[in-house]
């Protein structure tokens, strides 16, 4: 069978198309994947009486994950501008998904009462540009 | 006359901790008895004059920088109380009775030392409230076994107290059972009814980077906001504070141990040095201050104002304060 010009040119047409839609649908569940994954892990380790590390850096509007992990009791990470309240309990791992709307030093504390020295247990996260 | 002017709280810092003075400011006016009379028929006592005092944040079993004076400036003030010409009826003890240790039978021992300094108060009944060192690490339990529920309310000489705890969930905030049972107890009251509330954390933003906050203390303060003689007393903070919030007036009394700065004046949360040439400083012994002491707060209701007291002369002008229950 011998196809027509104007056959030829339509089967082109829908390949094409096919192409086009199928690069469409690749680079939408490529920017889709992009997006659920956070740009930045920070681990971040709670003890009796500190944080470490005592302070980190974020920059304002990027998605951030923190870490956080306790290496003996139940602590709190509490930290009212960046609206993030959570425990840290002893051998689980909690994660805090944050992206920072304004710049500014931040401390952040343990509101988890952990002993003696629990009102000094402190860190501070700064927010920049 | 408006009859929710119908009592005055005055308060009185006696050294290391506060002295009130509560007492019915329109006292044989038909109006005052009508008011009164929900009162009367609720607790069978009528308000009526009477003294009590606030102390707070001891921390017996802290010993060492930046007071290494110990237990000496709580047994101080269990001494001058005694030395008050009026016996207080009732003392209010707002939280850290201890300072926190994690061997339970140190615990304990700080427990059983703090009762017997304070058994050696000339006072009527001694409450209290537990703070975080007293019940954040164990949930409250040792501290009820010494010290009896964490929170709770009564009735004296017609003002309802209520004792709140702000420490034993290990953060700092109230939780939703004790919300329900404080919306429970207050249900029974008018909003004219005076109210006194002791609790050891402020329940409003102090400084919440510090830790000077409860949570869920907003939810607290919209339970209370009907009431229109709220009168909230806290400590934790180590230093003295005063706060309205809406129609309640909040006070913070100073520590028995060591003081915080003004987070007003400073960056960061670290005692105040002790000073060996002053060793109470910041703990109270002032010059007594009269301004406001007798004037009423007006459409507040309630007056509760501190004067402060110098070392030497704090019994005699409390005497003297006394003398002037009535104006």
């Amino acid at each position: 069978m011998t196809l027509t010009d104007q056959q030829k040119n339509r089967i082109i047409r829908r390949i094409y198309l096919s192409l086009s839609v199928l690069l469409l649908v690749l680079a939408g569940l490529r920017h889709a994947a992009k997006a659920d994954e956070p740009a930045k892990v920070i681990e971040i380790t709670a003890k009796r009486f500190e944080f470490i590390p005592a302070e980190i850096t974020l920059k304002k509007g990027e998605a951030v994950t923190l870490r956080l992990t306790s290496q003996d009791v139940t602590h709190g990470f509490f930290v009212r501008p960046l609206k993030i309240d959570s425990d840290i309990e002893a051998g689980k791992t909690t994660e805090v998904r944050v992206t920072p709307e304004t710049t500014g030093k931040f401390v952040t504390i343990c509101d988890h009462f952990c002993g003696v020295n629990h009102g000094a247990m402190h860190m501070t996260i700064n927010v920049v540009e | 006359m408006d009859r929710r002017k119908f009592m005055k709280i005055t308060g009185t810092s006696v050294g290391m901790g506060v002295l009130y003075k509560v007492l019915p400011a329109f006292g044989g006016t038909p109006g005052l008895d009508e008011v009164l009379n929900f009162r009367g028929g609720k607790t069978g006592e009528k308000l009526a004059p009477f003294t009590f005092l606030q102390l707070s944040d001891a921390h017996v079993g802290f010993n060492g920088p930046p007071d290494p004076l110990g237990t000496k400036a709580f047994e101080r003030a269990v001494e001058l109380v005694n030395k008050l010409p009026n016996k207080p009826e009732l003392v209010l003890f707002t939280g850290d009775l201890t300072h926190d240790s994690e061997d339970r039978d140190v615990h304990a021992g700080r427990m059983k030392q703090f009762q017997e300094i304070a058994g050696n108060m000339n006072a009527g009944k001694i409450m209290h409230v537990p703070g975080e060192n007293d019940a954040g690490l164990d949930g409250g339990q040792l501290y009820r076994e010494h010290f009896g529920e964490t929170y709770y309310s009564f009735d004296h000489r017609g003002v309802h107290f209520v004792a709140l705890d702000n420490v034993s969930r290990g953060k700092p905030e109230i939780g939703s059972e004790q919300l329900s049972w404080l919306k429970k107890d207050l249900a029974r009251f008018p909003h004219q009814a005076p109210i006194v509330v002791f609790t050891h954390r402020p329940l409003f933003d102090l400084k919440p980077e510090w830790e000077w906050f409860t949570s869920d203390g907003d939810q607290v303060l919209n339970l209370l906001s009907p009431y229109e003689n709220l009168t909230v007393l806290y400590g934790h903070i180590h230093r003295e504070h005063e706060h309205i919030e809406g129609k309640s007036k909040h006070y913070a009394a100073r520590s028995l141990i060591f003081a915080f700065p003004d987070p007003e004046q400073t960056a960061v949360k670290k005692p105040l040095p002790f000073d060996k040439e002053q060793p109470f400083k910041n703990l109270g012994i002032r010059i007594v201050d009269e301004r406001g002491a007798r004037q009423p707060l007006g459409i507040k209701d309630v007056e509760l104002t501190l004067q402060e007291f110098g070392e030497l002369n704090g019994v005699q002008q409390i005497m003297k304060g006394n003398g002037n229950d009535t104006d």
